[in-house]
């Protein structure tokens, strides 16, 4: 929806498109409403039915829409400043660090083995996965492993090509 | 007939004789010449280091353990393959593992079979060397934990097998040890020695020492309390296990026990010299290479980083971490213990090799072992009391100034100790030392060590960390950088007796393969974007090279094959803490990813990729 306010020619003809724009502002702010309050979200549960496929078998079952709490907490500063400090006290940046990876993937890299939306994340947090990841389900509660979905969520800065990317010239540790 | 010193000059004229003659009679020469020099012992150079005997039996063209011998010398007396023909060198076969992490084992061979051992999921194959193109004899699939993955600090390596006795023994990443027929490959026995959950893996490569296979533990970056154990090799049952923090009686040690230094002895230093209880997570894990004595009657093996790498949850020296420990194998007990990094700072683990030579130091004849720390410092220490004979820096180092020989301490320069919330900048060396688990080899023929190790230096920062069962434990934020001129390896030869270096190659890429030293004058190296390298002993030149596949951090070896020739084996396969932004698709974005390593190693994916091959080298068949 938001791509209809970037494109060019509906720019140009922004005084015709003006009740279709408004609805759009509208149904976004709905799907982020969490997004868009000055508050830290809670929740207390995790998401429903999540799948870590994009294989359905017989053409059924499709997935269903976005969870709406991941919603809340997705792109939520609030959220995003909770999660990144479990994610130092829980010692996820020991295999993580800040994005790139070590012992456990990257999470920076835009590509997610076990599926990309947040309650995918969520659900790898919760439950962890074969190779290595811990579940954390009975150590964090819901609001916990979301923020900390928000966090990882948030890391993911896409690269065009990750095999040709170097270090940023600046590789120094922040002080 | 490693043990005698040998002239250069007599045995290179004996080593490079006419080229028909080494081809088809090759292992003959190799006993022939042996017997030969036996009868000169005046030729004798007062000055070069000998290898003890006992510890290094006459070469049988095998290749039973990752160093060749118990002195660790990584010295083939193969002269088939040397500087005159080596420009000939080809590929007589190849194996894909089929796994594509970092493959550091040496690849063993006994009884014309060769026995390797994968990464993670750890599958051992024994090829048919009787049969053209080593077929597969067996294979092995011990079916590790999975989630073991995830508690393996760097990479999911493996270091080898050994054998010894008609078995092949081999660990685990899920902390088994097993021992396997070799001419089966049936499981004898399989024994659990740790648990994943506590942050415990192990990735050493196992040593049989009078009927014991001796195993120690990973996971000094999760916590984890490190130890060495010895397993009767005909039934795996655990016979001793000695800590390296805890009691004394944890540690085995008892009555016996005098280390040279007073700072090494007292009671229960591996409780009173840390916090509380913080010896029960702080490391010391043993995760490298043990050398034995069968003279002495003494095993000698280094333990890792103290945790977590924040100093200052854990005032004190630290007992006894990165610590060369001496000790009885029957028993354990230790003898003595020189500790090389007390309330270390910087990650140096004191696990890499102990090489053993007989040396005149002063005039004197004395038993030492040989040991590049990854501080930066070469130390000769006294095999029988762990005195500390001299200490050189072998590259560049910044955060040791001197190793006081009066105390066996290192004297720290006060502008690189690290603090919490302060970047403490240019660090050298880096956290993986200026060399780090990758062995060096020793030539009985020139008297040389020859050590692979890296130019890195780092900034630090410390910050707190909460010790949480089967996480990281930690808390540091590094980046690695390259050290002064810019190439980020060295090969060095180093002169133990002068305490200097002979010569240095600088190679672009960290080393991170192991080394070894041949009778036909050369040394045998690979570089992380896949180069396999033969240089001159003497002089370090250039004298082969072949790309192979991947990067290369594994050990190189030499046997003598069923039709009577030289070959030469190396597993390709980059990985490991230097190599794990490609093995693990890590995001090169990030300088502090992978500890810090992704910071010096961004290129990485631009000079090489995953892989996982054997590559077998011989001269042609003419």
């Amino acid at each position: 929806m938001c791509s209809r306010f970037r494109s060019p020619e509906r720019w140009e003809a922004i005084a015709r498109l003006l009740s279709i724009a408004l609805t759009a502002v509208l149904v976004f702010a709905a799907n982020n409403a969490g997004a868009q309050q000055d508050t830290a979200p809670s929740a207390g549960r995790g998401p429903n039915e999540v799948s870590v496929t994009s294989l359905f078998p017989n053409g059924a079952t499709p997935p269903r829409p976005p969870d709406a709490i991941g919603k809340r907490f997705e792109g939520n500063k609030f959220a995003i400043a909770d999660g990144e400090q479990l994610f130092n006290q829980m010692n996820c940046t020991g295999c993580h660090f800040n994005g790139g990876g070590g012992m456990g993937p990257a999470l920076m890299s835009g590509h997610w083995r076990y599926g990309e939306r947040i309650e995918q994340i969520y659900e790898s947090i919760a439950q962890g996965r074969p190779n290595g990841m811990p579940s954390w389900q009975f150590v964090l509660g819901p609001t916990q492993i979301w923020d900390l979905a928000a966090y990882a969520k948030s890391l993911s800065v896409p690269a065009p090509s990750s095999a040709s990317q170097t270090a940023a010239p600046d590789t120094s540790v922040k002080p | 007939m490693m043990t005698l010193p040998i002239s250069q000059p007599i045995r290179r004229g004996q080593v490079e004789g006419p080229t028909g003659s080494i081809r088809s009679s090759g292992w003959l020469r190799v006993l022939l010449t042996g017997a030969s020099l036996l009868l000169y012992p005046a030729l004798a150079a007062a000055e070069m280091p000998t290898v003890p005997a006992s510890a290094a039996p006459p070469d049988d063209g095998q290749w039973t353990m990752p160093a060749k011998n118990y002195a660790a010398t990584r010295f083939s007396a193969l002269d088939e393959i040397n500087g005159a023909n080596v420009s000939n060198l080809q590929v007589a076969f190849a194996f894909s593992t089929g796994v594509d992490h970092g493959q550091e084992a040496a690849p063993i061979v006994a009884n014309n079979t060769m026995f390797i051992v994968t990464p993670y999921p750890n599958i051992v194959f024994a090829l048919d060397l009787t049969k053209p193109g080593a077929p597969i004899k067996w294979s092995y699939r011990p079916y590790p934990a999975a989630a073991s993955q995830g508690v393996a600090c760097c990479d999911v390596v493996n270091r080898g097998a050994t054998y010894s006795d008609g078995k092949v023994f081999f660990n685990t990443l899920d902390d088994n040890t097993i021992a396997l027929d070799a001419e089966t490959g049936k499981v004898i026995w399989k024994t659990k020695l740790g648990d994943i959950n506590t942050g415990e893996t192990i990735t050493m490569a196992p040593l049989v020492v009078k009927g014991k296979v001796l195993v120690g533990d990973s996971g000094g970056e999760l916590g984890v309390r490190g130890w060495l154990a010895a397993l009767d090799a005909a039934t795996g049952k655990i016979l001793w296990r000695a800590y390296a923090t805890g009691p004394d009686r944890d540690v085995l040690i008892g009555p016996g026990f005098h280390s040279f230094y007073p700072s090494d002895n007292g009671a229960d230093l591996g409780v009173t010299t840390w916090p509380s209880d913080a010896w029960q997570t702080g490391g010391g894990t043993m995760w490298g290479w043990i050398a034995y004595d069968p003279d002495l009657n003494l095993i000698y093996y280094g333990t890792g980083n103290p945790g977590p790498w924040n100093q200052e949850q854990r005032p004190g020296d630290n007992k006894w971490t990165t610590t060369l420990f001496a000790r009885d194998p029957d028993t354990g007990a230790a003898k003595w213990a020189l500790q090389y990094n007390p309330h270390d700072e910087h990650d140096y683990d004191g696990i890499n090799e102990q090489i053993l030579v007989d040396m005149n130091v002063d005039g004197k004849p004395r038993k030492v072992l040989l040991h590049p720390d990854r501080n930066g410092h070469l130390y000769v220490v006294d095999r029988e009391n762990g005195e500390l004979v001299s200490a050189e820096p072998y590259g560049n180092v910044n955060s040791v100034l001197r190793i006081d020989l009066k105390t066996g301490r290192p004297v720290m320069n006060p502008d690189k100790l690290t603090r919490v919330g302060v970047v403490v900048r240019d660090i050298c060396p880096t956290a993986s030392g200026l060399k780090d688990w990758n062995p060096s080899a020793f030539s009985p023929l020139t008297g040389l060590m020859y050590i692979p190790h890296e130019n890195l230096c780092m900034d630090w920062k410390s910050r707190s960390v909460s010790y949480i069962a089967g996480t990281p434990f930690v808390g540091a934020e590094v980046v690695s950088k390259p050290g002064p001129g810019g190439n980020r390896g060295e090969f060095t030869a180093w002169d133990p007796v002068a305490g200097k270096a002979v010569w240095t190659i600088k190679e672009d890429l960290p080393l991170w393969s192991g080394a070894m030293a041949t009778a036909g004058g050369l040394v045998f190296y690979g570089t992380m974007d896949g180069w396999f390298k033969a240089v001159d002993a003497k002089t370090g030149e250039l004298k082969w090279q072949f790309k192979t596949g991947s990067g290369i951090i594994g050990q190189p070896v030499a046997y003598h094959g069923p039709d009577g020739h030289e070959y030469v084996a190396i597993l390709s396969g980059v990985g490991g803490w230097a190599g794990a932004v490609v093995a693990g698709d890590l995001d090169p974005r990030d300088p502090t990813g992978a500890l810090g390593m992704i910071g010096v190693m961004a290129d990485l994916k631009t000079k090489t990729a995953a892989g996982g091959t054997l590559y077998v080298f011989a001269l042609p068949k003419s």
